[in-house]
């Protein structure tokens, strides 16, 4: 990981030139209705990574993505994005959320859910244009998909469906991004495809952080791993992070985990 | 058949009523929140019941907006008590809705003994007696026209939906299909959410008033659900519904005037009329609808090379 260069140690690492991570969280805690699902997590992302983010169902591996994007209350907590406060950010954050999060009935076609992800470039009161258009047909094609930008999305296969949500995100030509399980029941074309995008966005610079279920193919896809459950477990290199151990502490230690974190929770006096 | 000056009016205020209502059902019935219109429709009576003791007014512009207020607070007080957790938001809705509508319906009857605020008026209303408030007179060449409040009301109420609908038409579809992503591109989800019930909340209040609550409940589900049925397009969906609303209205009232003297009848209920047509124009699309309707469906499952069926380029 690189370290930030200041100039002398007495400088406060401020808002000032320094490099930033791409995305930095201090102390983050998340609870729904009171339950935590979310403990102290703390992690520096380095810049132009691509990280697997990895855990056991309900380790809170998307509230994590959900957190960091702002999408639901956080108990505590601090998100930076390159710096900055998400909020401030939004334009170079790009998601792509997990596919059963949307109906596919909806009457829209695959170009029309690309091009949503241009509706912060396009503004309020404005109308879609030609142009809007254009760079969403090009991310389709970019996930080999442009000949069916005019169907409507319940009549794509999963693979596609997922291409579509990718494209979306790449139209945004967001710096960071973050996919919950995009290689969720896709079939082996798309996963190929996916894995040529994650690189391409590598070579680019852009930073990219993927919810991933399959452990097999974790240290052939991602030069990063977040291990997490509740807590992050451990979280780095692959090569250094990925590790039986850890792995057995993230799945198979579930159950202590949460007991021990139950337990600390019971200490805390809630108003 | 006779057909009168009043017959008229009588298909333009029921069209109204139905493009009005169209507009924000088609955002309800694609949120998967039909419901809310309902829950809205029943929840306003108790703003309409204070409102009116409080004016002493059948028709002012404070129960308007009494109304109004407590039918987004419908929608408020869902959200509030499904966030809390434990209660999901169908089972939510009806408890504030089931809750609201009794308490209006107490204030009613007490109030009834002073005025005539009418339960039943209020639930099945009297499309048939508005053509006798005028509101407004002109005269075009040689003959007087006379139009009635309600076609005044649910106009202006038609013209402000469509305003919201096209001015924010690209937010209320991105929030209605994905209100997490509608968020990250700086657009409020809530807001949104707010924006629809607020339409809801006044189109309901403001046509209730004129034609009863049930033509409202039918008005804002049905059409929308019908033309789901018949199209992929969101523009052509709202296009769609606001004419098969309108077609309802008018096929309605005609079925009214024509079938209960068919079968020795002389009583009509326009209203209840207009909203069985949509029931039965929501049937027809059922079974007939090009892509989506029950016999295409049948005849594409026989046909298992369809073009939605077959192996993808991708697979
Ligand atoms: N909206 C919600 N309300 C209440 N609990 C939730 C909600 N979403 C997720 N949870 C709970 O939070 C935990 C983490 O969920 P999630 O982040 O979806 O896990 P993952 O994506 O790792 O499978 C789970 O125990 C889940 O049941
Ligand atoms: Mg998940």
């Amino acid at each position: 990981m690189k370290t930030k260069s200041y100039n002398s140690a007495k400088t406060l690492p401020a808002d000032d030139h320094s490099p930033q991570a791409p995305l930095s969280i201090h102390d983050l805690t998340v609870a729904y209705h009171r339950k935590p699902v979310l403990w102290d997590i703390d992690l520096d992302i380095p810049e132009g990574k691509l990280v697997g983010i990895v855990g056991p169902n309900g380790a809170g591996k998307s509230t994590l993505i959900k957190a960091c994007l702002d999408l639901i209350p956080t108990a505590s907590g601090l998100v930076q994005v390159y710096g900055q406060p998400y909020k401030k950010q939004r334009a170079m954050v790009g998601y792509v959320p997990q596919r059963e999060s949307v109906d596919w009935d909806f009457p829209v076609s695959a170009l029309d859910v690309v091009t949503m992800g241009l509706y912060r470039d396009i503004g309020w009161f404005k109308t879609v244009r030609k142009k809007h258009k254009e760079i969403a047909r090009s991310a389709l094609d970019r996930v080999g998909i442009a000949h069916l930008a005019d169907r409507q999305i319940s009549q794509l296969s999963g693979g596609q469906q997922q291409r579509v949500f990718l494209a979306r995100a790449l139209a945004q030509d967001a710096t960071l991004y973050f996919m919950d399980e995009p290689f969720a029941a896709v079939d082996a074309a798309t996963e190929r495809a996916i894995v040529t995008l994650l690189k391409d966005l590598k070579n680019q610079g852009k930073t990219t952080l993927v919810v991933h279920h399959d452990l097999a193919t974790v240290s052939q896809y991602f030069d990063w791993v977040i291990l997490l459950n509740m807590r992050v477990v451990a979280a780095g290199p692959t090569e250094e992070v990925f590790t039986a151990e850890n792995l057995h502490r993230t799945y198979g230690g579930k159950l202590t985990l949460l007991a021990e974190a139950g337990h600390a929770l019971s200490q805390i006096k809630r108003p | 058949m006779t057909w009168f000056v009043d017959d008229t009016w009588i298909v333009i205020i029921g069209a109204l009523t139905a493009i009005a209502c169209a507009l924000p059902g088609c955002f309800l019935v694609l949120r998967q929140m039909s419901m809310m219109g309902d829950a809205i429709s029943h929840a306003v009576l108790p703003g309409l019941a204070i409102a009116f003791l409080v004016t002493g007014e059948r028709a002012s512009f404070t129960m308007f907006i009494g109304a109004a207020v407590v039918g987004v607070l419908t929608a408020v007080f869902t959200q509030w008590i499904s966030s809390l957790g434990k209660v999901d938001r169908g089972a939510s809705m009806g408890i504030v809705f089931t809750t609201l509508f009794a308490l209006g319906l107490l204030l009613i009857v007490q109030a009834a003994d002073h005025v005539d605020l009418d339960p039943g008026c209020v639930l099945y209303g009297a499309i048939e007696m508005t053509t006798l408030d005028v509101a407004w007179e002109f005269q075009l060449g040689e003959t007087w026209i006379e139009v009635p409040r309600a076609a005044m009301v649910l106009g202006s109420v038609a013209l402000f939906n469509l305003i919201i609908v096209v001015a924010f038409f690209k937010e209320l579809k991105i929030s209605a299909f994905d209100p997490e992503l509608a968020t990250t591109q700086g657009i409020n989800a809530n807001f949104m959410h707010y924006l629809l019930m607020t339409q809801v909340a006044v189109t309901t209040v403001a046509a209730f008033e004129v034609v009863g609550s049930i033509i409202v409940i039918a008005m804002l589900v049905t059409p929308a659900a019908t033309a789901h049925l018949l199209t992929d397009r969101l523009g052509l969906m709202l296009l769609l519904s606001a004419i098969i609303g309108a077609l309802a209205a008018g096929l309605g009232h005609l079925l009214a005037i024509v079938i209960p003297p068919l079968i020795g009848f002389d009583g009509t209920t326009t209203s209840g009329m207009m909203a069985v047509t949509t029931g039965l124009l929501f049937v027809l699309a059922w079974l007939f609808a090009p892509r989506y309707g029950w016999i295409s469906r049948l005849v594409s499952r026989k046909d298992v090379k369809s073009p939605f069926s077959g192996p993808l380029p991708s697979d």
